[in-house]
C-alpha cells in the first residue's frame, strides 16, 4: 500500500508542480505542418536570395519605419544620429516585406478560419487575467523595445540571424539565435512558472 | 534626353524590386500564419518548452534554405550575405532580445504575422519595436566603438570553426538537424 501510494505520489509530482502553469498544448496548434510551413519558407528564401538579392529579415523594418517617422519630427537630429547615417530611412525592400507580411498573414487567417480579433490572447488571460489590457499594453511595448535594441546589437532578430542567418552557417546568426532562445527561455519560465 | 532615359529605367527597376519584396513580403506572412507562429501561446509555449513548432518550423526552414542557397552559390547564382561574428554584440543583444520576446511572447516577423491574424496587442509591440529602434540610433555612435567592437572574428562559418570543406560540412549539418527533427517529432506532443 506505501508503495502504491509513493507510485502515485511520483506520478503526480509533475502535475503538482505545474499546478496553475497554463500549458500551450491546451490551445489550438498550427494550422499546417510545421515542417512543411518551414520547408516552403527555405524555399522562399532562395527566391529572396536569387531575385531580390536579400536575406529574410524582419527587424530592420521597424528601424525604417522608426527612422522616417523621426524625420517627419525631428529631421536634423534623425539625419545625425549614426545608425541612420550609415542606414538613411526610406521605403525600403525590408518595410514593404513585413508590412505586406501583415496582408499575407490576413489572407492566411481569413482563409483558415483564424482570424482572432482580440486584444488580450487567451493564454496570456490565463495567467495574468481578463482585465489586464493595461498590464498588456506595456509589456508589449517594453518586450518590443528590448527586442529592437537587442537585434540592432547582434545584427539581426528570429528572421535575420534565425533563419536567414543561420542557414548560410553563419556564426553569429547561430551564436545570438541560441542567446535568444536562452534569453527567452530563462525569462519566459519565471514569468509564467512562478 | 539620355539622363532621362536612364532615371526612367533606374526607376522602373526600383519599381520592379519593390513589387518583389511585396509579394515575398505576402507568401512570408501567409506562411508564418499557417505554422502557427502568429499565436501567442504556440511562441511562448515553444519558450516554456510546451509547443516545439517554433523550432521545428525553423530547422525546417534552415535545412531546405541551406542546400538550396549554397547550390545556387556554387553555381555563381546567389551572393551570400554574412555579417561579422561579434561575440559581444551577438551574445548581449540575442540576450537583450530573448528577454524582450519572453515578455511580449512574439518576435519582429511573428509581430507582422500575429496582427495580420487579429492579435490587436501585436501593435503594442510594433510602437515598441519602432521606439526601440530609434533608442538604438541614438545609442549607435557610443554602441558602434564599444560593445560592437568586442570579440570581433570578421566573416565566419560554422565549417570555418572545424576546418571541413563546406559541401561535406553541409551534408552532414543538413543529416543532423533531420535527425534532430526527427527526434523532436517523436518525443514532443506538438
Amino acid at each position: 500500500m506505501p508503495k502504491l501510494i509513493l507510485i502515485a505520489l511520483i506520478a503526480g509530482l509533475p502535475n503538482l508542480l505545474s499546478a496553475g502553469v497554463p500549458d500551450a498544448r491546451d490551445y489550438s496548434g498550427p494550422a499546417w505542418s510545421p515542417y512543411l510551413v518551414g520547408a516552403l519558407i527555405g524555399v522562399l528564401a532562395w527566391f529572396t536570395f536569387a531575385i531580390s538579392d536579400k536575406p529574410i529579415g524582419a527587424s530592420s523594418a521597424y528601424a525604417s519605419a522608426a527612422g522616417l517617422l523621426g524625420k517627419l519630427f525631428a529631421r536634423k537630429h534623425t539625419e545625425s544620429l549614426n545608425y541612420y547615417k550609415d542606414n538613411p530611412p526610406k521605403l525600403d525592400w525590408e518595410l514593404l516585406f513585413v508590412g505586406s507580411a501583415i496582408l499575407g498573414a490576413f489572407i492566411a487567417a481569413l482563409t483558415g478560419g483564424e482570424i482572432t480579433n482580440r486584444t488580450l490572447p487567451p493564454f496570456w488571460e490565463e495567467r495574468f487575467g481578463t482585465g489586464s489590457v493595461a498590464l498588456r499594453v506595456g509589456i508589449g511595448f517594453l518586450g518590443g523595445v528590448l527586442m529592437a535594441l537587442g537585434a540592432r546589437i547582434a545584427g539581426g532578430c528570429t528572421s535575420g540571424h534565425g533563419i536567414s542567418g543561420t542557414l548560410q552557417l553563419n556564426v553569429a546568426s547561430w551564436i545570438a539565435v541560441i542567446c535568444i532562445f536562452a534569453g527567452g527561455a530563462l525569462l519566459a519560465n519565471l514569468i509564467y512558472r512562478l | 534626353m539620355n539622363t532621362d532615359a536612364a532615371s526612367q529605367q533606374a526607376e522602373a527597376s526600383r519599381a520592379k524590386k519593390l513589387t518583389y519584396a511585396v509579394v515575398f513580403g505576402l507568401i512570408f506572412g501567409f506562411l508564418l500564419q499557417k505554422g502557427g507562429v502568429g499565436k501567442f501561446h504556440i511562441l511562448i509555449g515553444q519558450l516554456l518548452f510546451q509547443d516545439w513548432t517554433v523550432i521545428k518550423v525553423m530547422v525546417s526552414a534552415i535545412v531546405v534554405g541551406m542546400l538550396g542557397v549554397f547550390a545556387l552559390n556554387a553555381m555563381g547564382k546567389v551572393k551570400l550575405h554574412i555579417k561579422n561574428t561579434r561575440l559581444g554584440a551577438n551574445i548581449i543583444g540575442g540576450l537583450i532580445f530573448g528577454f524582450g520576446f519572453a515578455l511580449i511572447g512574439y518576435c519582429p516577423g511573428t509581430t507582422a504575422a500575429a496582427l495580420g491574424q487579429g492579435n490587436w496587442d501585436a501593435l503594442f509591440g510594433i510602437v515598441g519595436l519602432m521606439a526601440g529602434s530609434y533608442l538604438y540610433a541614438e545609442l549607435s555612435g557610443w554602441l558602434k566603438n564599444t560593445v560592437e567592437t568586442w570579440g570581433d572574428k570578421g566573416k565566419v562559418l560554422l565549417p570555418d570553426l572545424v576546418h571541413i570543406r563546406r559541401g561535406t560540412f553541409i551534408a552532414g549539418f543538413a543529416a543532423f538537424l533531420v535527425l534532430a527533427l526527427i527526434v523532436l517529432e517523436r518525443f514532443t506532443f506538438r
